[in-house]
């Protein structure tokens, strides 16, 4: 199950990234796999360790799963944690990875959620080609 | 799962340390942090410690430079070895790539180590993995103790009661002091690399 991805595909998943994400206003966007391997960062990260920030969301995506599971559900299909100034939102991507935007306060929840929905679309097939 | 990024030429892959609790696995990433230097390593993150009980994990990310050029990155994972943990232990084992089983080298801990190998089997098998066909590598921590007052298992009978089915590289070690902490990485690195690249090949 180890995924591999060219160079093309990378620069498929960046202008996607680019186009619907950071467009929408995020600061930042990510896509990592749930073993916590960061596959692509965009935005402006400075001061922000990204990797760490794969394999804690990873985790912490893990491990609402399982209350997903123990309440009956099969999982939950996205996470909004809400800061003072900055927000973080998760999606799932297909069953294997998950996206991760950092937005401010001037950013409309909305306009993330159906943004980074319409670039989900655009990335299974990416990564799915390739498992 | 490794990822394989092409347009960088690099490999992530990720390796656990699992064992039982009080066995050495955080002490073995905080020797690994100090003693190595900035462009290696990336930060440290303990989350949810209780005293210095892992509660779910730490996580150590290192550059270890190219093979054959290919950059390589590590990440390394540490489990809570309680026993009542194992919900977040098969969280942490998720796409694991190599593995190092910390046995703990006191003899109050014989059966512990005995389980908790057991219980890696058992995780591992419900992710259909193999502990026959993963890269692992066992290190025998605390030997500084032997000398001391502390009744200590000889390594012949860590041997016996862990590696003698296995038969894989093993390391006599003490986290602690920094003995052996090396030669596991490295053996567990090379390893993982090779298992990961095998794969590759035969798709
Ligand atoms: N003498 C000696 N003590 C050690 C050694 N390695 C770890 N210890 C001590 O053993 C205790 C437990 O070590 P940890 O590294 O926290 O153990 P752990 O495997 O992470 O434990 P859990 O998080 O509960 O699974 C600590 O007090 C360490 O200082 C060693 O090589 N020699
Ligand atoms: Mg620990």
């Amino acid at each position: 199950m180890d995924l591999v991805l060219s160079k093309e595909s990378i620069d498929n998943i960046i202008s996607a990234l680019d186009e619907d994400v950071l467009r929408a206003g995020a600061d930042c966007v990510l896509l990592v796999d749930r073993s916590g391997n960061l596959i692509v960062n965009r935005g402006d990260p400075a001061n922000l360790d990204v990797v760490a920030l794969a394999a804690l969301s990873a985790a912490n995506f893990g491990a609402t799963a399982e209350i997903a599971k123990l309440i009956g559900e099969d999982d939950f299909a996205l996470l909004f944690h809400k800061g003072k100034n900055e927000n973080i939102h998760f999606t799932k991507v297909g069953k294997g990875f998950i996206l991760i935007t950092l937005f401010g306060k001037d950013v409309s929840l909305g306009l993330i959620r159906l943004n980074t929905a319409r670039v989900t679309d655009t990335l299974i097939p990416i990564l799915g080609g390739e498992l | 799962m490794s990822f394989i990024d092409l347009s960088k030429n690099e490999v992530q892959c990720k390796i656990v340390f699992y064992g039982p609790g009080r066995g050495g696995k955080t002490t073995n990433l905080l020797y690994l942090h100090q003693a190595m230097t900035d462009s290696v390593r990336g930060k440290m993150v303990t989350i949810d410690t209780k005293g210095d009980r892992t509660l779910f994990f730490d996580f150590l990310p290192l550059a270890l430079g190219q093979i054959q050029g290919l950059s390589i990155k590590i990440q390394l994972y540490t489990v809570p070895g309680q026993v009542m943990y194992n919900a977040t232990r098969k969280l942490v084992l998720k796409g694991v790539d190599g593995i190092v089983f910390v046995a703990d080298s006191l003899k109050v801990q014989k059966e512990k180590n005995i389980e908790s190998l057991e219980n890696l089997r058992q995780n591992l098998a419900e992710d259909n993995v193999d502990i026959k066909e993963i890269p692992l590598v066992l290190q025998y921590n605390k030997r500084d103790l032997g000398g001391s007052n502390i009744p200590i298992l000889s390594v012949e009978e860590m041997q016996e009661d862990l590696n003698k089915e296995l038969q894989v590289p093993w390391f006599s070690g003490s986290a602690l002091k920094g003995d052996g902490v090396f030669e596991t990485l490295r053996e567990i690195s090379k390893g993982t690399v090779k298992y990961v690249s095998r794969k590759l090949l035969s798709r």
